[in-house]
């Protein structure tokens, strides 16, 4: 378990990370997410135990950053931002450095750092100089260091960042392998991924948590979810949109487009654990009008995200 | 074996393996041998003075050493700032002391093999006649003690800045004050006004008196001491710096 009460962090002046506490539990997955310089990577940096609190402290596993720093940074994997490796070691030279540092020597040594060039599949690449490899490997490499000892907490600063498609889908199929029985922290401003592997999502922005939750409960947040959007071919739009309105279960109904012949509509629900499709479609066939598209919207992430970080910098402004 | 001492040892590995892998370690040695032996034959006139001993030889390395020194440690903590690798390195569980004490120690090993390659330089004296080899055992080692005071000044500078000619610039500097700090112009400019106290501890600050008594063949406990001091201190110094960085 990673356990964050009130952390603090200040830059002379200005404040990075200001009060956060969370708690993160073995098998989830968080994300961090946030505008850049909201303090995502600053919190991580805290946690690795690279730079010290200001005030406010976290429990590794039990273990204290500040207090027993040592003990928690030996149960941490850390992938730091851009993913830093020395770059005039080879691959393999590199990972024997971190093994060592670790308290791996030899048998277990050649073996664990062996395995875990497989399974970063870096057989390919094992005697290259690292400054001689693309971005996608110098980020496997870097990643491969912060597996090498199976650790039980896992940090990440944005593990996809620079990454092709491909490799991303790569990374993250790694990282939901992983999450049964670790505790993961990512970083990520890509939302997409918050949706791939994480279980839950904390929103910063200005150093300040502003939402805690589930992906789903975030997407609930949006003002779109759970409408029904739906497209029909029609000559008479104003009676069908009398008839709709009789539906009890809407609250409210906005006409996103209409045309000589077509009409498209969406219909925001009264309650969103209430299923609106049913009456919609079956009203629509009633009045008889062609339908060329109907669905039930998913609220999207990014709008929360920007809704959310704007109004809490509006608040800061104020 | 200790933890400690494993850590050291994998650290030092590392730096030398770093200090190898890039064209820094061939220069060095190549520029530090030419240099060396300019300054011995052509400067230092060592057939004319026809005696058979290194004097000729040890008295050049605090100059030599002023430029060649900190160009070997300025990349110890700035390359790892520069690249980002500061903030592996410091969040993998290994301390501080380990970290620095392992960079330290590698760069003095480095600069001891160059040192070690200037051996044809003691067969030919012996070859020529017969010097006191104690004094000569006694000048390598003051010359490996002042390489060290060097090098830790320059780890100290190193950890300042992600810029490496800055670090640079600023051990030089450094340096070069404490090789002046007992030479007559520079106590002279103080004595006119400073109390003698004062000139005192600022000419005890230099390395050369320390240095000359051992390229005479003198080892005395107080030089050591003093390059030992000197040497914690700019570590020590190193550390609280490091500790207490803002970020990267």
């Amino acid at each position: 378990m990673i356990k964050a009460t009130h952390l603090s962090k200040s830059f002379g002046k200005k404040v990075a990370v200001d009060n956060i506490s969370f708690m993160v539990e073995r098998g989830e997955v968080l994300g961090f997410l946030g505008p850049n310089a909201a303090g995502k990577s600053t919190t991580m940096r805290m946690l690795t135990g690279f730079l010290p609190p200001t005030s406010g402290t976290a429990l590794i596993g039990g273990e204290d950053i500040v207090e027993g720093s040592l003990a928690a940074r030996r149960k941490i994997g850390y992938l730091p931002e851009n993913a830093p490796v020395y770059p005039d070691m080879t691959v393999l030279g590199f990972l024997d450095f971190v093994a060592e540092i670790r308290g791996f020597s030899g048998a277990e040594k050649k073996r664990t750092v062996g395995e875990t060039i497989e399974r970063c599949f870096l057989s390919g690449v094992r005697f290259q100089t690292i400054n001689t490899l693309s971005k996608g490997f110098k980020q496997r490499v870097c990643f491969a260091q912060s597996i090498l000892h199976d650790p039980e907490y896992l940090i990440m600063d944005e593990p996809t960042d620079g990454l092709d498609p491909n490799q991303k889908h790569e990374v993250r199929g790694m990282i939901r392998e992983m999450a049964r029985e670790k505790t993961i922290i990512l970083s990520t401003h890509i939302l997409e991924e918050v949706d791939a592997v994480c279980t839950r999502a904390i929103i910063i922005a200005d150093g300040r948590i502003v939402a805690d939750d589930t992906p789903e409960g975030l997407r609930a947040r949006s003002p779109v979810q759970g409408a029904v959007h739906f497209t029909v071919h029609t000559g008479e739009g104003e009676s069908l949109l009398q008839e709709l309105q009789k539906i009890p279960s809407i609250r409210s109904l906005e006409v996103l487009g209409k045309t000589q012949s077509e009409l498209t509509v969406r219909l925001h629900p009264k309650d969103i654990g209430a299923p609106l499709v049913n009456d919609v479609s079956a009203r629509l066939g009633q009045e008889g009008g062609q339908v060329t598209s109907l669905f039930v919207e998913e609220g999207r992430l990014d709008d929360v995200f920007r809704a959310i970080t704007a109004s809490a910098s509006k608040k800061e402004q104020e | 074996m200790s933890r400690f001492v494993r850590n050291t040892k994998s650290i030092i590995r590392r730096e030398l393996a770093g200090y190898f892998g890039s064209p820094i370690a061939y220069v060095f040695i190549v520029i530090f041998l030419l240099l060396s032996g300019f300054f011995t034959f052509s400067v230092g006139q060592f057939y004319e003075l026809g005696q058979a001993d290194l004097r000729a030889f040890f008295q050049w390395h605090p100059w030599i050493y002023l430029f060649l020194i900190p160009a070997v440690a300025m990349r110890l903590w700035a390359e790892e700032k520069r690249t980002g690798t500061i903030e592996l390195i410091l969040t993998l569980p290994t301390t501080l002391t380990e970290l620095i004490l392992g960079k330290f120690l590698a760069s003095w090993l480095f600069v001891g093999l160059a040192l070690l390659l200037t051996f044809p330089l003691v067969l030919s004296v012996v070859y020529l006649g017969e010097p006191d080899l104690g004094a000569i055992l006694s000048g390598y080692f003051g010359s490996v003690l002042l390489a060290g005071a060097y090098l830790s000044v320059g780890s100290m500078t190193s950890s300042l800045t992600r810029n490496q000619v800055v670090s640079f610039i600023l051990s030089v500097v450094i340096c070069l004050f404490l090789v002046l700090a007992g030479w007559p112009p520079v106590t002279d400019a103080l004595s006119g006004w400073a109390p003698v106290w004062l000139v005192d501890v600022v000419a005890g600050f230099s390395f050369m008196p320390h240095f000359v008594s051992m390229e005479r063949g003198v080892v005395d406990l107080r030089d050591l001491v003093y390059y030992v001091s000197v040497m914690l201190f700019m570590l020590f110094a190193n550390g609280v710096i490091l500790q207490n960085r803002k970020s990267a």
